[in-house]
């Protein structure tokens, strides 16, 4: 087990939720960030008082994947917030120890794999189908 | 008096311009209110809201006799008090076909709003209790005393001939002037220099330069006391010099940063109105576009030089409404031209320099009642009620602290821009001011920094 945690543009949010979806990582955690990375600071004018906006504004997302998951959730990571430009953000994996499940006391992987995860995922899969092919 | 034929017309036309004109001081708190920071923007807009209540009364009360009653060169006299004898019927000294009544409110909001346009030069520092003393002792020993000067039967200024259509000199002059001495002698912002002290809502800004663009019509085309001619001249005037400068400052603003920024367009307008205020009855639509240009210009200029300095006239006003005022009082007498308005006075370039120098002995004159009456009312209101909110009211905001009120229920310090977590705002042109600076509370206050 993995803890994947990642930090993207808040622009990309959207796709990586659906790649995430479509890869079957339906269990994900959002949190809204700043970040200072090797971006070129934001200027703001006010008449006369320039700002310079040191942090960005970005989001980030954890999740904790059953090992076969592991590439699939970094592949999806990778094809929907990328832009090629500085500020995409990174992702870090971090071993994870044990997970238990609140409501039943399932542990490990039984506790990880979402409870209507195939059903997401087909309804991801879906809406993209007929995004593509639109 | 006696009874003279009231225009069904110019009452009409006056009674809208003076709704228009109130309409520009809740536009005003808008304007204001936007440009500050969340935690002050109640109490911003309620410095120019509750001159509303204050002047609506000592207007009624005294104001108006002071200011337009007959008396001497230098202030009005005492029989108008409460409007008594203010009647249903014309006052032919100012004009023969409204009600006395209409003259006496259209000129009430002129001074409503003419103290509240200081209040940006002081916002987010001073006791709130203190700018409500400060207001009517302004609009009582300045205000009503310069508009006598250069509006009242016998002022001064008016035999003098001193052109000024809608009040340049008596509002923006006036104003301008006494907020640069405000702010001198308030001192700046604890945070000025070390935070970033930037507009809170851009969008109430917008609204707030719309809502003052559109009551500046009442104000000068209002100021014909007719609906006549020199009304649809003051009208067209007041736009084409309010787009001018509009567009000079954008033009500026791209020369700045390659942007054009709405807080920039918001301003320039202002700016624009207020050159135009003194001259829109008397120039040409032509010489409205310089006009406002060169407001522009100079505004633009000087608000970039303040902002690199201590002086912390918050939102300002000297730049826009001083600076402009004066350009525009002193334009005035340049561009000024019986071709326009046969009613008026010829300028500068209509082969009349004297008028140059009556412009400049009204400028002079308005100045100096300004400062020195502003200094000596904050002194007075300094050793009795005390200036400035302690040091902790004024980092945790003036909302809470004079108004028990939030703007924004819940959201506290931290939405401010700079404090929020992530936006870590460096302001890179004003300079630092020097920590710990000394307190400008009250000595008895046990707020001051030790």
């Amino acid at each position: 087990m993995k803890l994947i945690t990642t930090i993207v543009r808040p622009e990309r949010l959207p796709d990586v939720k659906a790649a995430l979806f479509r890869a079957g990582i339906t269990g994900i955690t959002l949190s809204r960030v700043s970040g200072h990375g090797g971006e070129h600071e934001l200027i703001e004018q006010y008449r006369g008082t320039t700002l310079v906006m040191e942090f960005h504004e970005k989001v980030k997302i954890e999740m904790v994947c059953s090992e076969p998951y592991v590439d699939p959730c970094i592949r999806a990571i990778l094809s929907s917030a990328r832009t090629g430009e500085v500020g995409d953000g990174k992702i870090f994996v971090q071993p994870i120890e044990r997970v238990i499940r609140i409501r039943t006391g399932e542990a490990d992987n039984a506790a990880l794999t979402a409870v209507n995860a195939e059903e997401v995922q087909r309804a991801a899969i879906e809406a993209a189908g007929i995004g593509g092919a639109a | 008096m006696t009874q003279s034929a009231v225009s069904a017309g110019d009452t009409a036309w006056v009674l809208i311009s003076s709704a228009l004109v109130l309409l520009m001081t809740v536009g005003l708190a808008f304007f204001y209110g936007g440009l500050v920071r969340p935690k002050n923007a109640l109490n911003t807009a309620m410095m120019s809201i509750v001159a509303l209540g204050l002047i609506g009364v000592q207007w009624v009360l005294g104001g108006y006799s002071l200011a337009f009653a007959p008396g001497l060169p230098w202030i009005g006299g005492l029989e108008w008090i409460g409007f008594r004898g203010v009647g249903l019927d014309p006052d032919p000294t100012y004009s023969a076909a409204i009600p006395q009544q209409a003259h006496a409110m259209f000129q009430g909001m002129f001074a409503i709003i003419t103290p509240a346009l200081i209040s940006g030069a002081i916002v987010e520092r001073m006791r709130f209790r203190a700018y409500v003393v400060f207001l009517l002792l302004w609009a009582t020993l300045v205000y009503d005393p310069l508009a006598h000067w250069v509006w009242g039967a016998g002022g001064w200024l008016l035999t003098l001939g001193a052109l000024d259509f809608a009040g340049g000199t008596v509002v923006h002059l006036s104003a301008g002037v006494s907020a640069l001495v405000a702010a001198i002698m308030l001192g700046p912002r604890k945070e000025y220099g070390r935070a970033a002290l930037v507009p809170h809502n851009v969008p109430f800004v917008l609204l707030g330069a719309g809502l003052l663009w559109f009551g500046w019509f009442g104000f000068n085309a209002g100021s014909a006391l007719a609906a006549n001619g020199v009304a649809a001249l003051a009208f067209v005037n007041t736009n084409t010099a309010a787009a001018a400068a509009l567009v000079t400052w954008a033009a500026l603003d791209v020369l700045r940063s390659r942007k054009v920024t709405a807080v920039g367009a918001a301003t320039g307008a202002v700016v624009g109105l207020v050159g135009i205020t003194p001259a829109a009855g008397y120039v040409t639509p032509i010489a409205a576009i310089f006009i406002g240009l060169i407001c522009a210009g100079i505004s633009h200029t000087a608000i970039q030089i303040r902002s690199k300095s201590r002086l912390d006239d918050s939102l300002d006003v000297f730049s826009c409404h001083g600076l402009a005022g004066m350009a525009g009082a002193l334009l005035t007498g340049v561009f000024a031209t019986k071709a326009a308005n046969p009613g008026g006075a010829d300028g500068l370039l209509a082969g009349n320099p004297g008028q140059m120098v009556v412009q400049l002995v009204a400028v002079a004159a308005a100045v100096a009642i300004s400062a020195v009456g502003t200094i000596g009312i904050l002194v007075l209101v300094k050793a009795t009620v005390g200036l400035r909110s302690s040091v902790r009211e004024e980092l945790t905001g003036l909302d809470l602290s004079e108004h028990g009120e939030e703007a924004y229920f819940g959201t506290g310090i931290l939405t401010t821009p700079g404090v929020a977590l992530g936006d870590s705002v460096i302001v890179t042109t004003a300079p630092p001011v020097p920590h710990p600076s000394p307190s400008p509370a009250r000595p008895a206050s046990g707020a001051a920094t030790p």
